[in-house]
């Protein structure tokens, strides 16, 4: 059975037995002058005649929508669990526990001292990377003041400087005063607090994210 | 056995289609007087592929685990065959890329190059610079070191200012909420999947536009660029004054390409990599992290610039020049492309260089930041052994005004230099200065007795040049 191809179309060949012909009158299989020879057996349709044929355009357009149906199906097949793993960590929730840094009085009244402490629930292969400080005041014998020890410019590890009195950033020259304000520099707020409690003569600090500065 | 080979070659190359691939592309016409101002858009490439080739071998014994990174670092460098070389020429080449693409850019500026019809070429290059700059920053981040875990908190911090999403991004910088087993690894898909993926999609197409628009012939004045008629007379240019791109036209990229991979590895040889840090303990303070030195510039802008508009600069400084760069074709495609003829253009560049490379030096002095370890006042300094100028001297040392001013060269330079301050200030501007601090300085006032303010007024006082001397 011949196919049904649309009235006028142009078949190219350089071998006529690959083609049968649609109409009574077989097209010609030479390409007209100019044209360069097409390879061994290739069809060439003219689509301003496709374009033209409201079956053709129908099925076309049915095929590219499909194709582009398709090729969504496709990355949503494999974007959503890709992009779930890759955002996973930011849902992630750290158990904020309190964890114990030591005795009470092992703390002296007026001191600033960095303690350091484990991320509550390290990834197994975290490795040094679990670990994390913190600078404790112990202001009374009842108070104690926790502070993180990333400056709120630009987070790079403040220090204390005990004589002075201050804490100092390396990076841009952030200070604060023993009470985590602002002394000098480009800090925009005070140093972030944990939360900190005495239970059984035991100082303990609530683990938390590292704080992160979102104000311009 | 030379039969052989040649049927072989001929078999491949039929069944395969390499000379038909690659003929055409080797073979194109070139201008003849594109002479050496053309090799740097070839070296950049070439350093790419240097890049490629040593971070390969480097994934070899590489662990993209935080907990294991930094031992198989120190294996790299310090035991395996090769592996302190191979490093070097990694961090070297990642230096020549930069070096070459900034080169690259600013010919391609100052040419004109950029205008009717290869203004995606420039747009594609621009974003190619920015994914060369992100492998730089990212790279760093993979020597995990005690300056590169703080760098990723540094980013992350950067990355918070971002309106509506930045603590999500810094969430997602870090892994987590805190640096540890995430970090590293997400670092490592994206420097060595992601961005090297993106990077040889888009020199892909870089290359095709280059082949597809041919190279710009240079400049020349009174010669402007219509876009009416430009392609039909580069043609005419081509066919008259045009010679193939290989081999003679791109002996000069071989040549200067060599020499690049040479120095690279005599840098790697007689330098060597950059030296690990301290391991990435976050529990350690005593870190002091800093970009390479190709981000150095910034990182020095961001300590210069009032912090009240801080915020926005670290934002919208990037977005700007991004962005600027990126239209540089949609504002001027037309017209004059000799730099001789636009010497705006040749202001640009030369501004361009002169700020970053002011903001690098400054960058590397880093004279914001406080000295931690100023020592102490040396007696022949303080000029006496008792009584206040020396009890004023104790105290400039032990509250930590030393750490932020310099006297006679000792102490840091955050602050003004105090040699010579008691030929500056008077008595009572120095108890208002030490008791009300300023934009860089704390306010000691309830820091110091009244006595203790006496005793450093003393000092300071005494901080005058000698007579007769200027």
């Amino acid at each position: 059975m011949s196919p049904r191809w649309p009235a006028g179309l142009r078949i190219y060949a350089m071998n006529e037995n690959d083609i049968e012909p649609p109409h009574p009158e077989p097209p010609s299989i030479e390409p007209p002058k100019g044209e360069p020879d097409l390879p061994h057996g290739r069809i060439v349709m003219e689509t301003s005649q496709m374009e033209t044929d409201p079956e053709c355009v129908s099925r076309r357009n049915f095929f590219t929508k499909l194709c582009i149906a398709l090729s969504g199906v496709c990355a949503m097949v494999l974007g959503v669990p890709v992009v779930g793993f890759i955002v996973a960590p930011l849902f992630r929730k750290t158990p904020e526990e309190w964890i114990a840094l030591g005795k009470a009085e092992s703390f002296e009244i007026g001191k600033t001292v960095n303690v350091t402490f484990l991320d509550p629930s390290p990834l197994a292969w975290a490795g040094i990377t679990a670990k994390s400080a913190a600078w404790l005041r112990r202001v009374s014998a009842t108070e104690f003041i926790a502070f993180s020890v990333n400056c709120t410019h630009l987070g790079c590890p403040v220090r204390w400087l005990a004589d002075a009195q201050l804490f100092m950033c390396p990076c841009h020259g952030g200070v604060y005063y023993k009470d985590g304000t602002v002394a000098a520099g480009p800090p925009p707020h005070p140093l972030t607090r944990y939360d900190v409690r005495v239970v059984n003569d035991e100082v303990q600090l609530r683990a938390m994210a590292i704080p992160i500065t979102t104000t311009l | 056995m030379k039969r052989l080979i040649m049927a072989v070659w001929k078999w491949t190359d039929d069944r395969i289609g390499i000379s038909d691939m690659l003929g055409p592309s080797m073979g194109h016409l070139v201008p003849k007087d594109s002479k050496w101002w053309y090799v740097f858009g070839s070296a950049t490439l070439l350093a790419f592929i240097v890049q490629v080739v040593t971070g390969v071998a480097l994934a070899f014994a590489y662990v993209s685990s935080s907990s294991q990174a930094y031992e198989t670092l120190q294996f790299i460098t310090n035991q395996a065959p090769f592996g302190r070389i191979l490093r070097g020429m990694h961090y070297y080449g990642a230096s020549a890329m930069v070096l070459m693409v900034g080169a690259h850019l600013a010919q391609t500026f100052l040419f004109g190059a950029y205008k009717y019809p290869r203004e995606m070429n420039w747009a594609t290059g621009v974003l190619l610079l920015g994914m060369t700059l992100g492998m730089g920053f990212t790279g760093q981040l993979l020597r995990w070191d005690q300056t590169a875990a703080w760098s990723v908190v540094v980013a992350a911090e950067q990355a918070g200012r971002v309106p509506i999403i930045g603590d999500w991004l810094a969430r997602f910088i870090l892994g987590g909420n805190t640096i540890g087993g995430a970090t590293l690894s997400r670092f490592f898909a994206i420097h060595v999947f992601l961005i090297p993926g993106m990077l040889i999609a888009f020199i892909g197409v870089h290359l095709w536009l280059v082949l597809r628009h041919g190279i710009s012939e240079p400049p020349v004045p009174g010669q402007p660029v219509d876009p009416k008629t430009y392609r039909q007379s580069y043609h005419k240019f081509l066919e008259k004054h045009g010679h193939p791109f290989f081999p003679d036209g791109a002996w000069r990229d071989f040549v200067f390409g060599t020499g690049l991979i040479v120095a690279i590895a005599l840098l790697a040889i007689f330098v060597g990599p950059p030296k690990l840090d301290l391991p990435p303990d976050p529990s350690i303070l005593g870190a002091d992290p800093r970009p390479d030195w190709y981000l150095l510039w910034y990182f020095a802008l961001l300590a210069l610039i009032p912090p009240k508009v801080e915020g926005f600069v670290m934002i919208l400084v990037p977005a700007v020049i991004g962005t600027m760069l990126l239209i540089v074709p949609l504002m001027s495609n037309k017209g004059e492309r000799a730099a001789s003829r636009r010497p705006w253009s040749i202001a640009v560049v030369c501004l361009s260089v002169i700020l970053i490379g002011s903001l690098w030096v400054v960058g590397v002095a880093s004279p914001w930041s406080p000295n931690f370890n100023p020592g102490r006042l040396p007696v022949a300094v303080i000029g006496v052994e008792a009584g206040p100028v020396f009890q004023g001297a104790q105290l400039f040392d032990d509250r930590g005004c030393l750490n932020c001013h310099l006297v006679k060269g000792y102490g840091g330079r955050r602050g003004p230099d105090l040699t010579y301050i008691g030929d500056e200030l008077t008595q009572d501007n120095m108890v208002i200065r030490i008791v009300n601090g300023g934009v860089n300085m704390p306010a000691f006032g309830n820091m110091l007795k009244p006595g203790e303010i006496d005793d450093l007024v003393a000092f300071l006082s005494s901080r005058k040049r000698e007579k007769g001397k200027l």
